[in-house]
């Protein structure tokens, strides 16, 4: 019940802001994903008492006659990824209090349709209902580049939405084959452990098809290597909080989607083209972290940083051992608070000196201390250092591939050294050493700035002395999702 | 039945209306009428009694039934958004009638059981057609489209009736049950005159359906006929074309599927690519939309290729049908508003979102449903397509219409970037008639609503 509360509440958020007029949209998105955030907290706690309580789950037939249910659910991982979800929201919508919006309703209204979308992919039981909100998260991410966006964003934002689109045909079609395959007492099921059932019951031929087939959509969500040439440019020219929306959760819904629809389906599949699939995500890794080493636009540089971290995420989730897989879930958590807070500073630079060109910048330690110790804790936790959130998960992650091959964790570590060198470099070269350019000047932060870039710093921190509870979560659903794999 | 009747009887009254001077109640009587048609064809249904008329010539079942609910509705729609445009042409009774008989000839299309109504009906519906494409008289596309269409349609006739000859000499009847009886009898000693009778009413049919190799007089004729012309043809005219076409085949020619359904798969395959290639070179947004057409028709045909005579493949095409008329009523209800002016290309949408903005909307949801997004009806209509397919030997076709409809999803697209994106010169507002704005929010909505809940239609045509 709760959980499609989780759902409709967003849902009922985004169109009732559809028809506030001015500032009081975005200070009434603000609120709603608030209370959106306080839902999941309630969530956390009842699943903290009772992880089988029946108040987490929810099922009532949507069409009948197709067996196809409007069935959601939380167990350990979709809580995390809802807890994300919902922390973050609240963080985008408020970093956007200095941008000016033209529509701002429409703007704040989409933002909230997307976090139904999102809740909707991480907690939805029956394969037909996560493709549906699995699309429904591209229309308003879609109208928010194309509304918003910068320079050229007519062209790059359909590249994006044809490029999606197309891999999620391809999963419509292997899940339907899949469903096709479903026999629960005589009757077709779209229900997931149904689902299950007909894909182990494949022959390795079939399964092999259906591990592309479903693959390719996720690895273009993600993106992997060498489906990720939609990502650099929409991520560049979509309007700061759809990039946060794209990168800090739309990028998890393809790791997501590879744990509970693809992993337990087809376990001949993976055994077979599992390990050409992470040398891909291994080839981005590197990939993406030589071309991050050699950009000059910030922006475009975290951009190509993430394109690294999901490739080790992916790497890790293919190699299916228990470590590989809590280390992919503890880094999606980071790795989302992260590269929001990392993308928002990229923005408040752009709105300060009006470039985000990292030659033009320099010395602005000089000229705001506060911004670069935010700025500094935030970049430690996305290379991982020990002690900030970003550790755990990184550190899970290579662990869980070296099990599944010491050549390929060797080089999937490179993601650590490199990420460390483009970061460090980046930090260096806007925040230290001289103004380059001195009509550039850098004032002091906005309040809500300042809230923004603190709360997700103390998350940074908080999580890396101590992540106990998240990765207690994320350890025991490993263990579930461990079972459905053997 | 009572429909068919209704709507030949209003045929008629729209011709006397000139002589006998009730031109002002003739619009009010043809809504009634098409109101009452489908009422009685709702109560038919209800019942679900088949009976035969004109000694079995043809008789309205169930599936007969929902394609004529399908075509009546979408008819009726059509009636209030052509409302004006009948005020403005001064020969104004002669359109009413020629649509009218139009109708007459869809509603035969749905429910005939001899091949010679299976003639008639395309006849009945294609020359009011010719008609209507040439009745802008001034226009040289428009002649050119009627022109076209006459000629590219008799020879398409000429095959049909062929054929039917052809087949009359094999089996000994016309009667589709009695051919379908011999056929399953004399499987092995068919002359092999029958299977070339089978293949040219496949050619026939594929014309009308206007899929590729056969589709060269579509984007012409749907470009230079006016545009709610077009719109009638687009949706009234395809949805009996289909249900003749899955009668016919389904129902006649099962047994001998080996020999038309190979020419069928190449035939979609052919189709999906060459409508959604050359769609996404097109300015013209009506010519773009001909085209879109072609490969919706596509999508139609493969559940005939799936031929697995089951529920589940007839709720198919039947709920194919609906979302693409009601998605290509809202399309060409707004494009006849927006291109008023005279230029069809896409720039006339340009800025739109600016001008009206809920217009803009609506277009959105209709393009959003014509490329198969969830949750509009064209993504359960793909959906059900998917389905019906997956079990067959066709497979691959699934992979080309998974690849073709990406490049769909670029056209729709289109549309919706220039509205939402591109500048316009003018800000001024667009204004839009009441009647008009009635129809595409009604089949907005419907769009919407049957895509939230598709088991409404879905389970409604459980056989």
């Amino acid at each position: 019940m709760l959980t499609a509360l989780l759902i409709l509440f967003p849902l009922l958020a985004g169109l009732l802001v559809f028809f506030v007029k001015g500032n009081a949209a975005r200070n009434l998105a603000l609120g709603l994903s608030i209370i959106e955030f306080g839902l999941a907290l309630g969530a956390f706690f009842m699943f903290k008492h009772n992880p089988d309580s029946c108040l987490l789950s929810f099922d009532h037939a949507w069409v009948q006659s197709l067996g196809i249910h409007f069935s959601v659910g939380i167990d350990g991982m979709a809580l995390l990824m809802i807890l994300l979800t919902t922390f973050l929201v609240p963080l985008i919508i408020l970093s956007s209090f200095k941008n000016d919006y033209s529509n701002s309703n429409n703007f704040y209204g989409l933002i909230l349709l997307m976090q139904m979308a999102l809740v909707g992919v991480f907690t939805a039981n029956d394969g037909f209902l996560f493709y549906v909100f699995w699309e429904l998260a591209l229309i308003p991410i879609y109208f928010i580049c194309l509304l918003w966006g910068g320079e050229n964003r007519g062209q790059i934002t359909f590249k994006f939405f044809v490029y999606t689109l197309l891999g999620s045909l391809f999963m419509l079609v292997g899940l339907i084959y899949l469903y096709n395959h479903t026999n629960v007492d005589g009757i077709k099921s779209w229900n997931v452990q149904a689902l299950y059932e007909a894909g182990r019951a494949l022959t390795e031929t079939q399964q092999s098809a259906v591990f592309w087939m479903i693959f390719i959509a996720f690895a273009i969500k993600m993106p992997i290597f060498p489906l990720h040439t939609w990502q650099p440019d929409t991520y560049v020219t979509a309007p700061t909080q759809g990039t946060m929306l794209l990168s800090g959760i739309m990028l998890k819904m393809g790791t997501f989607g590879v744990i509970k629809w693809l992993l337990p389906v087809v376990p001949l599949g993976l055994e077979k083209w599992g390990g050409i699939a992470i040398a891909l995500s291994v080839i981005g890794i590197v990939y993406a972290s030589i071309i991050a080493l050699s950009q000059k636009d910030f922006k475009r540089l975290i951009a190509y940083s993430s394109i690294a971290h999901v490739g080790l995420i992916s790497a890790g989730i293919l190699s299916a051992n228990q470590q590989g897989l809590q280390g992919a879930i503890m880094q999606m958590l980071a790795h989302g608070v992260n590269v929001v807070g990392l993308f928002f500073i990229a923005d408040i630079l752009f709105r300060h000196t009006g470039t985000r060109e990292m030659d033009k910048l320099g010395g602005i330690r000089g000229m705001n201390g506060n911004f670069a110790v935010l700025f500094l804790i935030i970049l430690l936790g996305s290379v991982a250092l020990p002690l900030t959130n970003g550790f755990v998960g990184e550190f899970l992650l290579i662990n869980g591939v070296y099990q599944f091959s010491a050549t390929m964790a060797a080089i999937a570590g490179l993601t650590v050294i490199l990420g460390a060198v483009y970061m460090l470099r980046a930090y260096q070269k806007i925040m230290l050493g001289e103004r380059k350019d001195s009509n550039v000047a850098f004032g002091s932060l906005a309040g809500t700035d300042k809230i923004v870039l603190g709360v997700i710093c103390i998350v940074v921190i908080a999580f890396g002395f101590y992540p106990k509870p998240l990765n207690d979560i994320a350890e025991e659903a490993v263990k579930t999702i461990m079972l459905n794999l053997k | 039945m009572k429909g068919l009747l209704i709507i030949s009887g209003l045929g008629i009254l729209a011709m006397l209306a000139e002589i006998f001077k009730f031109k002002k109640l003739l619009f009010p009587m043809v809504l009634l009428g098409v109101v009452a048609a489908y009422a009685f064809n709702f109560m038919e249904w209800k019942t679900g009694m088949s009976i035969p008329y004109f000694d079995n010539m043809i008789g309205f079942d169930k599936l007969g039934l929902a394609f004529s609910g399908i075509i009546l509705a979408t008819a009726f729609l059509w009636f209030i958004l052509a409302n004006d445009y009948f005020e403005e042409e001064t020969n104004l009774v002669d359109h009413f009638a020629l649509v009218l008989f139009a109708l007459v000839g869809a509603l035969m299309l749905t429910s005939f059981k001899n091949m010679t109504t299976l003639f008639l009906g395309v006849e009945i519906m294609s020359i009011p057609l010719y008609v209507l494409a040439a009745s802008k008289k001034n226009d040289i596309k428009s002649n050119e489209a009627g022109f076209k269409y006459l000629i590219m349609g008799s020879f398409a006739s000429g095959f049909l009736l062929f054929g039917i000859a052809l087949i009359y000499g094999a089996t000994g009847s016309f009667d589709l049950m009695q051919i379908r009886a011999f056929v399953s009898e004399n499987s092995t000693t068919l002359p092999m005159f029958f299977y070339v009778g089978v293949v040219f009413m496949l050619i026939a049919m594929l014309f009308k359906v206007s899929a590729a190799p056969f589709h060269f007089w579509a984007p012409d004729v749907y470009q230079g006929s006016p545009t709610l012309i077009t719109a009638l043809m687009s949706t009234v005219v395809k949805t009996a074309a289909f249900a003749a076409f899955m009668r016919l085949f389904m129902v006649c020619f099962a047994d001998v599927s080996a020999v038309w359904t190979g020419i069928l798969a190449g035939v979609v395959a052919l189709s999906l690519v060459v409508a959604n290639f050359s769609a996404a070179m097109q300015n013209n947004v009506k010519r773009m939309l001909a085209y879109s057409s072609i490969s919706h028709g596509a999508f139609m045909l493969m559940v005939v290729l799936a031929n697995v005579r089951s529920n589940l493949s007839v709720n198919a095409l039947i709920y194919y049908s609906l979302a693409y008329s009601l998605g290509s009523i809202a399309a060409f209800g707004i494009l006849y508003n927006v291109t008023r002016k005279g230029n069809e290309n896409i720039d006339a949408f340009n800025g739109l979102a600016k001008r009206n903005p809920s217009l803009a909307l609506c277009m959105a949801i209709a393009m959003l449903s014509l490329a198969g997004i969830p949750i509009t009806s064209g993504f359960f209509a793909k959906y059900f397509v998917f389905t019906a397919m997956i079990g067959t030997q066709y497979k691959w076709l699934l992979i080309v219409a998974v690849l073709t409809s990406a490049v769909g999803v670029y056209y729709y697209l289109r549309v919706i970037i220039a509205m939402y994106f591109k500048k316009q010169d003018t800000h001024e507002p667009l204004p839009i008639e009441k009647s008009n704005v009635l129809v595409i929010v009604l089949t907005t909505a419907a769009t919407i609503a049957i895509g939230i809940v598709p088991g409404i239609v879905a389970e409604m045509f459980s056989f």
